[in-house]
């Protein structure tokens, strides 16, 4: 399975996820830049943590025009699998691909820790090797982190089992203290999101919990293949 | 053409939570500035346009908010009338 990981200028998280997709999942990684308008046939797009276009004006905003969107669009319409990381997941809600927005976190403060996230739903690509209610260790790094959507568009994420990741205490309880940043009903990731998984790939990074998600996308598609 | 300078003001909508706004009364508060009540940050673009009248720019700058200015799901925004740049 092929993987490509879209690198924005600003992008800082792009060599994580080459190095956890080609040197801990084994398959073969190739960068796009954000110019490319092609996806050169890649079986999953990676759009990853950064400071895309320095964060000017709104995170993401200014690379959700960038030409290779235009391809990833094209690509998520035909069900190919797309995750955004971080950056990446302000880039997807900007670009409309997913709703809500990610506004400055609560605090306002830039928060960089390993949090706990429950995973809330196991029939998603990025989480088929998860179990419900597993709770992965992640590192999040962000200053705009909180999730927003209006209410009715939250009632429908809810009602359509949109959310996928929670921040919870380590024992999997969705509490107010274990929410990183103020988001919304303790969302950490809607479809294609999520905290940065492919920081979290090797014990020696302190966890290597968000290997599961690349585990899962690779034996989705295998299983499409076979 | 004509050159017309727009400002533009975006700005949260209510229902969004503004976490600057709130460390900046807080701020305030320990200024001894205790009469503040409330503060809303927004941000504020000025934007000069060629377009044909003035009607032209403003439809043109609404377009330019819309589309990257603002976002839909969190901002709202406010055009003043535009002004020719002399």
């Amino acid at each position: 399975m092929k993987f490509a990981v879209v690198v924005f200028p600003g992008s800082n998280c792009d060599h994580d996820a080459y190095h956890a997709v080609k040197h801990v999942l084994g398959q073969p990684a190739e960068f796009l830049w954000h110019k490319d308008t092609s996806l050169q046939g890649a079986d999953v797009v990676i759009l990853p943590g950064g400071f895309s276009y320095g964060d000017y004006l709104r995170t993401g905003a200014i690379a959700r025009f960038s030409p290779v969107m235009q391809a990833v669009s094209a690509f998520a319409a035909q069900g190919g699998p797309v995750l955004g990381i971080c950056n990446g997941f302000q880039i997807l809600c900007e670009a409309g691909l997913l709703d809500g927005a990610l506004i400055r976190n609560q605090q306002v403060q830039f928060r960089c820790a390993h949090v706990d996230v429950r995973v809330e739903q196991v029939d998603t690509p990025f989480t088929a090797a998860c179990t419900t209610g597993q709770v992965l260790h992640l590192p999040i790094a962000h200053g705009e982190g909180q999730y927003f959507a209006e209410p009715d568009v939250l009632a429908r994420l809810e009602a359509n089992r949109q959310v996928i990741f929670r921040y919870a205490t380590a024992a999997g309880e969705i509490t107010p203290e274990a929410n990183a940043n103020g988001s919304l009903n303790n969302i950490a990731g809607v479809c294609n999101a999520g905290p940065h998984p492919e920081r979290a790939c090797e014990k020696v990074l302190g966890s290597d919990d968000g290997l599961v998600l690349f585990e899962s996308v690779l034996r989705r598609l295998t299983a499409g293949v076979a | 053409m004509p050159l017309f300078t727009v400002r533009v003001f975006v700005t949260l909508k209510p229902s969004v939570f503004d976490p600057q706004g709130r460390t900046i009364v807080e701020s305030l508060h320990s200024l001894g500035y205790a009469g503040v009540a409330h503060v809303r940050q927004g941000k504020y673009f000025e934007v000069q346009v060629e377009a044909a009248d003035a009607s032209a720019a403003e439809a043109l700058v609404r377009d330019v908010s819309g589309t990257l200015l603002a976002n839909p799901v969190i901002e709202s925004f406010r055009l003043e009338s535009p002004a020719p740049v002399a």
